[in-house]
């Protein structure tokens, strides 16, 4: 069996794409996570911005993960900002939309409450605000988390100092070798699985007040519309 | 700026126009192929996210679809179709079916999720007043359901419009056709000019499909539904 | 314009799987009969099974067993379809289709039954100024466009579209305010009179029940028909310990809200007119249990009361003596909403009126509160 004596001799190249995969997908999360929050409070304090950054990041998503790797090549060569730039940019719709309805879905008798006693601005949004649109963020931060993973395959087209796990799967195109891209395509897979898994029990923990129910907001779906409840007696 | 007047040049050369493997013929693919795909998952997708939405049968079902095709990468799904179409058709198998079955495999979630979504999320007291006024289920999905999901049922193709768009630029990279040829030969050849031409062509394609759905949710919208949107607006901004 | 047709239940029980006796909106073993161009309310608590008997009629909800009736035919045999093109429904939620105008949204049923274009449109826009709304006005809005009362108008006026001999309203006016409610109520039952449809009118408001219904069917929890019969028996004898607390201790109150005022003898009015003799006038007050005198215009219509020791100092009657306090009524008005008149003007007597506004007698505290005891002794 050559795929199997193949698979066993390659599996110090698989921890290290794993792992090269996971770096590549934790920073741009983790940047991504910062510039939304800050854009996001810039927007909630400043109505005037909403419209302007949220349409930015929607025409940043809307343009083809490949295009975005490759416009940034020629400008900043084969480095690791060539990679975490676009990701980075990527996330920045699905944690905007997610915090942007957290912080809109704060009821404004408790605002008014916590005006009335006498709670600062960034007091209020710190202990009252950001608190209550945590379901929310967090349900930003699995979709974005699994967003990205799919996309570092796709930093495999810079070649092989990038692409994480997509590494395999170019490679095994090259070669004409099925067993090298389903060594690349498989984990991938199961990475995103697992890190939804994880980070779905995380979002229990962190909002244990939370209904089960809070769904995330995934640019990819619509809002399936408001449906008027109501029903037989 | 030698990278914005390489792309400039590059743009604007007859001879990157025309030939079976100039700009034209390159979009056309793009255009042709994607259109395909999105004919196909919505063959698929439509019907099934009617019946489903309509019935309530298996809307877990359409959920959980959703939630796999998120967490399915659209390499990943290029990259394990790959074998199976090459050990069937060895010449075309490894270029043209993995991207096309990873478009429709990709089209398929957003079209199934907004459709079902979309109908079920029809005021269940609309659909038992047609029922008890004599409509038929058929006249129902056809006259009051799908009207009235119209947006959201938009709105799914347009998401999976863009990501359709997006994973054939990506299959330029498997021996597949396209714009995405451009970023291929472009990074190959160290040719910025092409590379960026590329990216601002693939861009330009992506945004006008996602623009031209924007007009389309807007001229396709019912006066009533229009008017009932405005009133929520204003109620909400009040 | 068809005729009504009677409704009739026969044994009807429905359960859902699953569950027993006594579960929220089952129905155990219904029967009854409206006759035809009635209006039967079911009124009952929550979970009474008063809705799935409606539904049941048009086959929203099917039957575990027995028979409903429409006519003679059993509603069950058939095209489901066919059949509900010929009843009428009214929700509390209206269900107005939101992409369509009101005009299409009360020709639905005669476009599903294949009218031409021009018809349709002649029956929308003649239904809708039956229901109140001027069709030049409304037929072209869209329903997001009227308030909560002219929605549930245009709701009525597209049940009635293809004049079904039956209509079937659910809380039809649930959702509205009182005020609009009450008009809407008084409506209704000035476009029953025209129209002498066979309606089934589902409410949990007893007081709905009674101003509507010409029968009344009090349902009770886990599906029992508790009682059936007209608004007033109803009140005068509740056949159990239920019925009389669902219809509440106030009930020889509300049976006032059942007699008008033309079911009273009227008192006749001591009348005088400007410049008649005053001594004669005086006579004729002082040989009225009443001390007032009400002076009225040359055709006979109220201006006002002058009383007995206002008469003595007078030389002679003129309009501008008398004091106008009284509320006016009609023949239609009801002795509840009388009395409360009464009390709020805080006088005796009303003076009622014709529709030429002339005097037909009057109507007092004592009489109304005479007919309230008389009530109570019918009672068990």
């Amino acid at each position: 069996m050559i795929e199997v004596s193949w698979a066993l001799d390659h599996l110090d190249d698989l921890a290290f794409r794993v792992a090269q995969h996971i770096e590549l997908a934790a920073i741009p999360v983790m940047i991504g996570f910062a510039i939304s929050l800050a854009l996001a409070i810039w927007a909630v304090r400043r109505p005037v911005v909403r419209g302007p950054i949220v349409s930015a990041s929607g025409v940043l998503y809307t343009i083809p993960s490949a295009a975005l790797f490759a416009a940034l090549l020629p400008v900043t060569g084969i480095e690791i900002q060539t990679a975490v730039i676009p990701l980075t940019l990527y996330t920045l719709l699905i944690y905007l939309r997610n915090m942007l309805a957290g912080l809109d879905g704060v009821a404004p008798e408790v605002i008014e409450a916590a005006d009335a006693m006498g709670y600062g601005r960034w007091q209020r949004l710190l202990r009252v605000e950001l608190p209550l649109a945590l379901p929310l963020i967090v349900g930003g931060v699995r979709l974005a988390s699994v967003s990205t993973i799919g996309l570092v395959t796709v930093s495999g087209i810079l070649g092989d100092r990038f692409g994480g796990l997509g590494f395999f799967i170019f490679e095994g195109y090259r070669h004409n070798f099925g067993i090298e891209i389903a060594f690349g395509a498989v984990p991938t897979i199961l990475l995103a699985l697992a890190v939804d898994l994880v980070l779905q029990r995380l979002q229990g923990r962190l909002t244990p007040w939370a209904p089960r129910t809070v769904r995330a907001i995934d640019p990819g779906r619509a809002d399936p519309g408001r449906a008027v409840a109501g029903g037989a007696a | 700026m030698q990278l914005v007047t390489d792309t400039i040049a590059w743009l604007l050369d007859p001879a990157n126009w025309g030939g079976n493997q100039g700009i034209v013929t390159r979009l056309l693919e793009h255009a042709v192929f994607s259109g395909i795909s999105i004919a196909i998952a919505m063959a698929i997708a439509v019907p099934a996210g009617i019946w489903i939405g309509h019935t309530g049968r298996f809307a877990a079902l359409g959920t959980n679809v959703a939630n796999l095709g998120r967490a399915l990468p659209s390499l990943a799904i290029i990259g394990l179709v790959l074998p199976i179409t090459a050990a069937i058709d060895p010449q075309l198998g490894f270029k043209v079916y993995p991207t096309l079955v990873a478009m429709v495999v990709l089209a398929v979630p957003p079209i199934l999720v907004n459709c079902q979504a979309g109908i079920a999320g029809v005021d269940r007291d609309l659909v038992e007043a047609a029922r008890a006024m004599g409509m038929t289920e058929r006249q129902i999905v056809r006259g009051i359901e799908l009207p009235l999901a119209m947006a959201p049922i938009l709105a799914g193709l347009r998401s999976a419009s863009v990501q359709v768009i997006a994973t054939a630029t990506l299959g330029a990279f498997f021996g597949g056709g396209g714009l995405g040829r451009f970023l291929v030969e472009g990074i190959a050849q160290r040719d910025d000019g092409m590379t960026f031409g590329g990216v601002v062509l693939v861009a330009a394609l992506a945004l006008t499909v996602e623009g031209a759905f924007i007009v389309l949710q807007r001229v396709i919208r019912s006066p009533g539904l229009a008017r009932m949107e405005g009133a929520r607006a204003a109620a909400g901004a009040a | 314009m068809s005729t009504a047709e009677r409704v009739v239940f026969q044994h009807v029980t429905k359960r859902y799987p699953g569950t027993g006796k006594g579960n929220p909106g089952a129905v155990e073993d219904l029967s009854l009969e409206v006759p035809a161009g009635k209006v039967c309310v079911l009124v009952g608590p929550s979970g009474c099974g008063k809705t799935t008997s409606l539904k049941m009629v048009n086959r929203l909800i099917e039957p575990t067993s027995g028979r409903i009736l429409i006519g003679d035919r059993d509603v069950m045999q058939g095209d489901v379809i066919a059949l509900r093109r010929g009843i009428g429904y009214v929700i509390q939620q209206v269900g107005l289709f939101p992409h369509q105008t009101i005009r299409e949204n009360v020709a639905t049923v005669p476009r599903l039954l294949g009218w031409e274009e021009a018809r349709r449109r002649d029956r929308a826009d003649e239904l809708l100024a039956l229901v109140g709304l001027d069709p030049a006005r409304y037929a072209e809005r869209y329903p997001s466009a009227l308030s909560g009362g002219e929605r549930q108008r245009v709701g009525v006026a597209r049940a009635l579209a293809a004049d079904p001999p039956v209509l079937l309203m659910d809380e039809p006016f649930g959702a509205v305010d009182p005020i609009v409610r009450e008009r809407l109520q008084n409506e209704l039952l000035r476009l029953q009179e025209q129209l002498a449809k066979t309606i089934l009118f589902v409410t949990h408001d007893i007081d709905e029940a009674i101003k509507m219904g010409d029968l009344v069917a009090v349902l009770q929890t886990g599906g029992h028909l508790a009682q059936f019969g007209t608004p007033d028996e109803i009140l005068a004898n509740p056949a159990s310990e239920f019925v009389a607390r669902f219809v509440g201790a106030d009930r020889g109150l509300k049976r006032l809200a059942l007699v008008r005022v033309r079911d009273l003898e009227l008192r006749p009015a001591p009348t005088a007119r400007p410049g008649d003799d005053v001594a004669a006038a005086r006579k004729r007050a002082a040989a009225d249990p009443f001390p007032y005198l009400l002076l009225v215009d040359d055709a006979n219509r109220p201006i006002g009361w002058i009383d007995d020791r206002r008469l003595q100092s007078l030389d002679s009657l003129t309009a501008d003596v008398a004091e106008s306090e009284s509320p006016l009524f009609d023949r239609h008005t009801t002795l509840k909403d009388a009395l409360s008149m009464l009390l709020e003007a805080g006088v005796q007597a009303g003076i009622v009126v014709n529709d030429a506004g002339a005097v037909q007698g009057l109507v007092t505290v004592e009489m109304i509160l005479e007919r309230t005891r008389a009530a109570a002794e019918d009672g068990p």
